[in-house]
């Protein structure tokens, strides 16, 4: 799923003692800290996971993916906070029986940053990638979390302010808080267009998969347009296009919707970005503009 | 990013593979069945060692199951709230050595049938003239279910309704009709139950009576006070029945003593079995939950103990809808199959098969699901389940029924029921925020299973190729030799469908014995007793149940196929009194009848 703030441009202080810059939300390890504090909240609690061997071999495939790719196409080793989130993500949202799926899904997902490229960005949320193209080509094998965590008023508070406070210290709260926003006012549109009762519209929104998707899938830094009121407009259209999804009865919208708004965002953002560049260097040729790829990391 | 043009070939290559791979490996996957499987009597018997014919209407039963229709509250979402209530017993109530069927009904004013063997392969409901037809009356509620169990030692199997409404305990009176005996007995004037069996839990020679609920007890769904009837929770649900178990007192009278011996659970009971899974002389209790875990109650001969958790089969929450035991492996132990809801894309719970863990055993027992690497895993939204040996070959088998509700083929509620279900516990919890049913199917018009096991661990779907084509919605399975002929035939009861006898035809070339068990220390009817047969090397272990799989009895005769040229070393009976009694020099191919050494 997501690298929901990984390369955060908060800098942390750089006299700060190490223990506090582990205690420092800025962290770049905050995200997969808390997408770990719910997994084993969840899993201690209600048995979330199809398995903790499931879940382990996304993690694992999805580390070693990164190493491997790493190491062979940027010639480092990466970081592996991302590749962990996405791991991770995967292996709680992957629901199958069989063991092949999560090795599968992970590494699709790593992989999808390597060749899924323009100008030197990837396009897609890894995970995202990963987990739709499971469930678009292989239904008869893969399903997705959508029923755990015990339908509980009191978890899905306590996820709710959690995952507020994180995203909001990460400045991606305008992310979350737009799409939400967006979701429950078109939920009641939905209502009245399909004539069915309003709040089991709004449901979904309720339940976990929607809470990791809005926390961490979203808000991904890499594959979200940078400017603040970009990020808006991006988190509307995805659920206005997960409304029409709906109305077409498509039980994963919201993933298919992020799916495909999320690269066109981009690649649009790149075309402005581009054209601003041109205009730029017809007024003023040298020294040049900006860089036309405003990030390469593939983080 | 490097610009090595063959390593990014190489990537491509790689991550195009990665999509293909399983695409090629979930096409390749066994089990599934083709459009080449086509039906052929002389091929089935070659190839499988039997075949099915559905011979109900040449057996003269011609039983069609009505749904209920509750209280005009739930009219939005009627085919899900009332999509139970179809059950079969096989049972021989007169005592001739033909085993009958009971079937329930389940719309007021409808009627139960009771056929009686004729002998001749041909079946007369005699359920009017015997007092166990009109039980569906208005402002008593509709059938569920029905076990047969002999409380009274008298030598005739009575017969315990359960309901969505007033359980009814009818006395056998020597098969020539029946009392209702149920207030005298001490039952609950209501209770909303899917599940019971009899058993002999504290071993004093008297059938005792569990009884899961569904529903709560205090919904009387034809006047509702409001629709917050539903589960709280699809995976979590503790808001459902209460269970019950009536202690047998001996004089026709009945103590409920759940809450002292320990079983206080309000998940939402759908199947239970009972048996002795530890060797501890007592029979346990696994039930299997909707919406929640399933449930393992260990019986230390005092109270019962549950230890789903530690035993393994309690901690992924699934649709639990199924139990029923089976010596798969032919190791002397049960594994124990309880069925879940697939439904491609959606949910994939997968169906599980609790086998015991290696080195463990006693209290310590622990179970590992291997339902995905023996192949019994996806069936659809699976209900009703049996084992039994189809083909006599020495291997217990397994027959499956899966669909849930059929209605417009090309419209489905799948997109509706997942949107609510992941909810919060307060819109999941109230009938009137379901989006209404509008005439769609949910997870319909599915095919049953009849998984054959090669003994080398992995089952085969042969559904197709041996004559089981039918795709109504299955709920539950008996399984019985109806024409005493050494063959298992099964009958099932498909919700709003008909009731379907099928005949078993198994190569003669292999052999089989039965055992029909008479207690004298033990209950009578030997419930709880344990046969292992050994022969060629190896040894299979069944036991006497009343109650099974899904709302559901099985003959209490039990039935072993042995292969060709079996050489019959023992049978080694335990009875429930603890006597262990064996049996030598026994020759295949025969029904006996075997009464406990005094």
């Amino acid at each position: 799923m997501s690298q929901a703030a990984i390369a955060t441009s908060v800098p942390t202080p750089p006299r700060k003692p190490l223990w506090k810059q582990w205690l420092s939300l800025d962290n770049r390890y905050v995200p997969p800290a808390f997408i770990t504090l719910i997994l084993l909240a969840g899993q201690l609690s209600f048995g979330i996971l199809e398995s903790y061997e499931r879940t382990l071999l996304a993690i694992a495939t999805s580390i070693a993916t990164e190493l491997i790719l790493g190491r062979i196409f940027l010639g480092k080793w990466m970081n592996l906070a991302s590749a962990y989130i996405t791991g991770i993500s995967v292996g709680i949202l992957v629901r199958s029986p069989a063991f092949w799926p999560y090795a599968i899904g992970a590494a699709l997902a790593i992989t999808s940053k390597y060749v899924l490229r323009f100008r030197g960005r990837h396009l897609f949320n890894p995970s995202n990638f990963g987990i739709s193209v499971m469930l678009f080509l292989l239904p008869t094998s893969v399903a997705m979390l959508s029923i755990q965590w015990g339908n509980n008023m009191a978890s899905m508070i306590v996820i709710w302010v959690l995952g507020s406070i994180i995203i909001w210290r990460l400045r991606r709260f305008h992310i979350s808080a737009t799409y939400a926003i967006s979701f429950l006012v078109l939920a009641v549109i939905r209502s009245w267009i399909i004539h069915e009762p309003w709040l089991s519209e709004i449901s979904p929104i309720t339940g976990p998969e929607y809470q990791l998707f809005i926390f961490f899938m979203i808000t991904d830094p890499k594959t979200t347009v940078r400017s603040r009121k970009g990020q808006c407009i991006v988190a509307f259209l995805v659920a206005l296009l997960e409304m029409f999804f709906r109305l077409d009865q498509s039980v994963y919208a919201e993933l298919y919707a992020l799916f495909w708004v999320g690269p066109i965002a981009l690649l649009v953002e790149m075309w402005l970005d581009s054209r601003r560049s041109r205009t730029a260097m017809a007024i003023a040729p040298l020294p040049a503009a900006a860089p036309v790829t405003p990030q390469s990391s593939l983080l | 990013m490097k610009r090595n043009p063959i390593a990014r070939i190489i990537l491509t290559v790689f991550f195009a593979g990665l999509i293909a791979v399983p695409v090629i490996l979930t096409r390749k996957m066994p089990g599934h069945q083709t459009a080449a499987d086509h039906f052929d009597t002389k091929a089935a018997l070659a190839r499988y060692g039997f075949y099915f014919t559905e011979d109900s209407k040449q057996a003269g039963i011609q039983f069609h199951h009505q749904a209920p229709v509750l209280d005009a509250k739930l009219a939005a979402i009627m085919p899900e709230v009332a999509s139970m209530g179809a059950s079969v017993s096989i049972v021989d109530y007169n005592r001739d050595g033909w085993p009958d069927i009971y079937v329930t009904n389940s719309r007021e004013g409808s009627m139960n049938a009771l056929y009686r063997n004729n002998h001749d392969g041909t079946f007369t409901d005699v359920a009017t003239q015997l007092g166990v037809a009109n039980v569906n009356q208005p402002g008593t509620g509709v059938s569920t279910g029905a076990v047969w169990g002999d409380y009274d030692n008298d030598g005739y199997p009575d017969l315990l309704l359960i309901k969505w409404g007033r359980p009814m305990l009818f006395h056998n009176d020597q098969g020539r009709g029946f009392t209702d005996v149920s207030r005298q007995a001490g039952l609950p004037g209501w209770m909303n139950a899917n599940t019971a069996l009899w058993f002999d839990y504290d071993g004093d020679g008297k059938l005792d009576l569990f009884v899961g609920g569904y529903y709560n007890e205090n919904i009387d769904l034809w006047h509702l006070k409001n629709t917050r009837i539903m589960p709280d929770s699809f995976e979590y649900a503790e808001n459902g029945g209460r269970k019950y178990l009536f202690h047998n007192l001996g004089n026709g009278r009945f103590e409920e003593v759940s809450a002292k011996l320990g079983i206080a659970s309000r998940r939402w009971a759908l199947a239970s079995g009972a048996a002795d899974l530890t060797g501890s002389g007592h029979p346990d209790l696994f039930i299997a939950n909707d919406y929640g875990v399933s449930e393992l109650y260990l019986n230390d001969g005092q109270r019962f103990h549950e230890v789903g958790r530690e035993a393994g089969v309690g901690y992924s929450p699934k649709s639990g809808m199924n139990v029923a035991f089976g010596d798969i492996f032919n190791q002397g132990r049960f594994s124990i199959y309880v069925s879940n809801i697939s439904e491609p894309g959606i949910l994939l719970q997968g169906n599980n098969l609790w086998v015991p863990r290696d080195q463990t055993s006693g209290a310590k027992l622990q179970y590992v699901n291997m339902a995905n690497a023996l192949g019994v895993e996806l069936g659809g939204w699976s209900f009703g389940a049996q084992f039994g040996d189809w083909n006599n070959d020495g291997n217990l088998d397994l027959f499956l029924t899966n669909g849930y509700i059929s209605l417009d083929r090309n419209r489905s509620y799948w997109y509706d029921f997942a949107k609510v279900t992941a909810g919060n516990s307060t819109i999941i919890g109230d009938a009137r925020n379901w989006p209404p049913f509008d005439g769609r199917s949910l997870s319909g018009y599915q095919e049953k299973r009849v998984w054959l096991n090669d003994g080398s661990g992995q089952f085969e779907d042969v559904a197709h190729a041996v004559g089981v084509t039918d795709r109504h919605d299955g709920r539950s399975v008996a399984v019985g030799d109806l024409w005493n002929n050494g063959a298992l035939d099964v009958v099932v009861a498909n919700q709003s469908g008909p009731l379907f006898l099928y005949k078993n035809h198994p190569d003669p070339a292999n052999k089989w014995i039965e055992f029909q068990l008479e207690g004298t220390r033990s209950n009578r009817d030997a419930v709880g007793a344990q046969v292992t047969m050994y022969w060629n090397g190896q040894k299979q272990l069944q036991q006497v149940s009343a109650g099974s799989g899904f709302a559901a009895q099985n003959d209490l005769r039990l039935h072993f196929g042995l292969g060709r040229n079996p050489r019959i070393e023992k049978a080694v009976i335990r009875w429930p009194s603890g006597t262990v009694q064996t049996l030598d020099h026994l020759i295949p191919d025969q029904i006996l009848h075997i009464r406990e050494a005094q």
